[in-house]
């Protein structure tokens, strides 16, 4: 049954790629290690750009990495400036109603938060968090005195100064700092917070995102998925 | 929810005072204005009291670039160069870099790392550099005649300063002293931008702009709103400065009046 | 860059130094110092050019003319540019390719707009969809300079708006008075004439324009703002091979020095420029040069 559907799969993208051979531009943001990010040579690089340069092999289709600016990178999708989003953004429903999400290529990744002491005031504290994200709406929720920063790199440089007693992001996110600086540790428990990090596409562009649809299940199907899940270190795996 | 009851609930937002959650869906014009309007409110703030403080420091650096004592010539000349010769982003930037330091020295510069009084002192610095170097400039360019004239009638120190110079100066300065006012309005929206962090989500007006534009992802609505309130508030500062500035060309001949306002046309 | 560089755990000091200070990414650092001034050299000329289109606009006698001219200058001048930067250079590409989608593909039945998407034919896409990256990247730039442009165009506008009205009207009464015609007074008597008046305030111009930059980043270029930002926080040695704490305040350093060195540079060409241009004219300052040289 699998094999028809693969090779289904297959048909479709050869008819894909007849029709057009143009290139396809994927939005990154080139700053949120290990998702994406841009190495000493100024690359992007990370999770993301092995999956999205794997994803365009297997859906044969030429491949381009954009970097754009994370506040805008939804509002230049529409626009047409790129076509498609990897950029370990979370399936949220009011994202959805603007754009289209492939399935996730990971699961849930749970957020945490990150902090100087074991025993930080959580839920009464100061919490830091990059504005704009599912993380900073959660503490503003959660009735915690919500700081917010432009970029991840200030959030934790808030709590390395004491300017926030904690800073929640992304687990996956938070978990290389906290190995490397030995002042600072995960406290509390996980936060699940939205519904896995997909791709995200224009709503008019259907057949793109059945394209990648397809490409992703076919890396799930094979395992390679987990594989790259596990290299980077990035969630859980399937 | 009526737009009346938007009005009660997130008019002073900016302040903490009011619904302590943002709107999260079906976001409504009537949301987006009274925020973005709300937020508007830390812009006159900080507008108003860097400008009120900026000038008695700009009028101290303008007469101290042009003062004999090498020290404070110096001092003046450097404190215009630096302020005025570096983008303001970087200027925040080592400005909260520079007060996180000095809270761990002592416990006075605690407020200073939050936005009401460090970004303030930021803009203070900053506006005081430009409107001095351009008191500089008016200073520099009083017509011989009157300073000879005040001499004549036994004007000399503070008198002849505070009753001849300084309302010359002003007189001659005011264009584009008003300019650097616009200015400054305009910058204030650097503020939470860029260089310091919004606590409970409580920021100015492009912070809630951003807001709306990030939950949104139109930006077509929120910014253009923006746009309109600034409008507004440069036509009210224009006015403002149009009334100090016939109260100061008030001895002039109308005719006399119009030609004074084109002389130095230097914007920043 | 250098042969020693390949494994660079093993260095310290100034080899490490000399390495770090050679990735590709501490390259990309140094060109954007030529993009931005490449774009500064661009975007000068241009905002000259929207000042003096905007300026001789509201000076116009035809109304619609004269207004629109004046509310181009008002409503520019109203509003942060930061503000403009935020969407305008969606706005503009927006409108490029739907000015292209009624030229190019006018049997087209489909909305442009849907739901929240602007979908256009692949004919009207700017770039077209299979250009090479590096023309994606020129088109970014020009929107970045013509936002620019637009934006301090406004401004420009206004001074030269100000020094055309600044020129002695006995001069121009005295070009009437021979029987030049309002275009011939324009162009021979007022345009030489008002630079001089104009000076101060372009000048004052272009150091604002410098000192807005920094906000490119917000017009998608990636400028010496970007990359110092980029490079200066805190580098994870799980995905470098130089990794380090947060350094940004040694690059906000560098920046500092580039840019107090740059308006120091332009203030001195200015001054030269100054006197240049004072030379012969009927201002205090050509007053002073005559008293000098007599």
């Amino acid at each position: 049954m699998k094999k028809i559907i693969l090779s289904t799969a297959a048909l479709a993208f050869s008819a894909n790629l007849a029709m057009a051979q143009d290139v396809v531009r994927l939005g990154t943001e080139g700053a949120y290690p290990p998702w994406n990010f841009l190495n000493d040579a100024g690359q992007v690089d990370g999770f993301e750009r092995e999956l999205g340069d794997e994803l365009c092999v297997r859906a044969q289709l030429t491949c381009e990495w954009v970097t754009n600016d994370w506040d805008s990178i939804i509002p230049n999708l529409v626009s047409g400036n790129y076509d498609a989003i990897i950029a370990g953004m979370s399936i949220t429903d009011e994202r959805d109603q603007v754009i289209d999400f492939t399935q996730n290529y990971t699961p849930p990744d749970p957020s945490a938060y990150l902090a100087m002491s074991e025993d930080v005031d959580l839920t009464g504290g100061v919490i830091a968090a990059q504005s704009g994200t599912i993380q900073a709406a959660y503490i503003a929720e959660q009735g915690a005195t919500l700081v917010e920063f432009a970029t991840p790199e200030e959030t934790i440089a808030a709590v390395r100064n004491g300017e926030a007693d904690a800073v929640l992001a992304d687990k996956s996110f938070l978990t290389p700092i906290a190995e490397e600086d030995a002042e600072l540790m995960i406290v509390g428990p996980d936060v699940p917070l939205g519904g896995g990090v997909g791709m995200g596409i224009r709503e008019s562009d259907a057949e793109l995102r059945d394209t990648f649809d397809a490409a992703i299940q076919s890396m799930k199907d094979d395992g390679s998925l987990n594989e790259l899940i596990t290299k980077w270190d990035v969630s859980s795996t399937f | 929810m009526s737009c009346w009851q938007t009005i009660q609930d997130y008019g002073l937002r900016s302040l903490g005072i009011g619904e302590r959650l943002l709107p999260r869906e079906d976001f409504t014009l009537c949301e987006q204005v009274t925020l973005i309007g709300s937020g508007l409110l830390w812009n006159i703030y900080f507008g108003t009291l860097a400008l009120l403080a900026g000038f008695f420091l700009a009028t101290a650096l303008a007469i101290g670039k042009g003062a004999r004592n090498r020290a404070i010539r110096v001092a003046s000349t450097w404190f215009i160069f630096i302020f005025r010769g570096s983008p303001l982003f970087i200027q925040f930037f080592f400005a909260y870099f520079a007060f996180l330091s000095l809270k761990s020295v002592s416990p006075i510069f605690d407020p200073f790392t939050s936005a009401w009084a460090g970004a303030l002192i930021v803009l203070f610095f900053n506006t005081a550099a430009y409107s001095g170097e351009i008191f500089y400039g008016a200073l520099r360019s009083i017509p011989k005649g009157d300073v000879d004239a005040a001499d004549a009638y036994g004007f000399s120190g503070w008198a002849r300063f505070r009753r001849i110079i300084w309302p010359t100066m002003l007189r001659l300065a005011w264009p584009a002293y008003t300019n650097e006012a616009i200015f400054l309005f305009h910058a204030t929206t650097l503020v939470f931008f860029s260089g310091f962090p919004a606590w409970q989500q409580r920021g100015d007006a492009l912070y809630y702009a951003n807001y709306f534009a990030d939950k949104t992802f139109n930006p077509f609505v929120p910014y253009p709103i923006l746009a309109g309130y600034f409008i507004l508030l440069t036509l009210v500062i224009l006015g403002l400065f149009g009334l100090i500035n016939s109260r100061l060309n008030r001895h002039l001949p109308k005719e006399a009046r119009r030609r004074l306002k084109l002389r130095v046309n230097i914007i920043r | 860059m250098f042969s020693y560089c390949t494994d660079p755990q093993t260095l310290s000091g100034l080899t490490w130094l000399s390495c770090y200070l050679t990735t590709g990414k501490h390259m990309q650092f140094y060109i954007s110092f030529g993009v931005v001034l490449l774009l500064l050299a661009i975007t000068a000329p241009t905002a000259l050019l929207f000042g003096f289109g905007g300026a001789a606009a509201a000076r116009s006698r035809i109304w619609p003319v004269s207004w629109l001219g004046k509310g181009y200058i008002a409503i520019v001048r109203g509003v942060p540019d930061i503000a403009f930067f935020m969407f305008f250079v969606i706005a503009l590409d927006q409108g490029f390719e739907w000015m292209r989608h009624q030229l190019l593909c006018p049997d087209w039945d489909q909305p442009i707009r849907q739901g929240s998407d602007f979908v256009v034919c692949t004919q009207a896409k700017l770039p077209l969809g299979n250009a090479p990256q590096w023309i994606h990247e020129i088109y970014g730039f020009s929107l970045a300079v013509l936002t620019f442009a637009i934006v301090f165009g406004a401004f420009a506008a206004n001074v030269l708006y100000g020094a055309m009205r600044a020129v002695p009207q006995a001069q121009l009464e005295t070009a009437a008075a021979y029987g030049m015609t309002r275009r011939q007074i324009f162009w021979r008597i007022l345009v030489p004439q008002m630079w001089v008046y104009a000076l101060p305030g372009l000048g004052n111009l272009w150091m604002v324009l410098i000192k807005a930059t920094p906000l490119l980043f917000l017009l998608g270029i990636e400028d010496i703002v970007y990359w110092a930002r980029e490079l200066g926080g805190t580098a994870n040695p799980r995905f470098t091979d130089y990794p380090h704490g947060d350094w940004r305040v040694w690059y906000f350093l560098a920046l500092l020095v580039f840019y107090l060195g740059f308006t120091r540079i332009s203030e001195v060409f200015l001054e030269r420029l100054m006197q240049k241009l004072t030379h012969g004219q009927a201002t205090t300052g050509g007053d002073a040069q005559r008293k000098a040289a007599a």
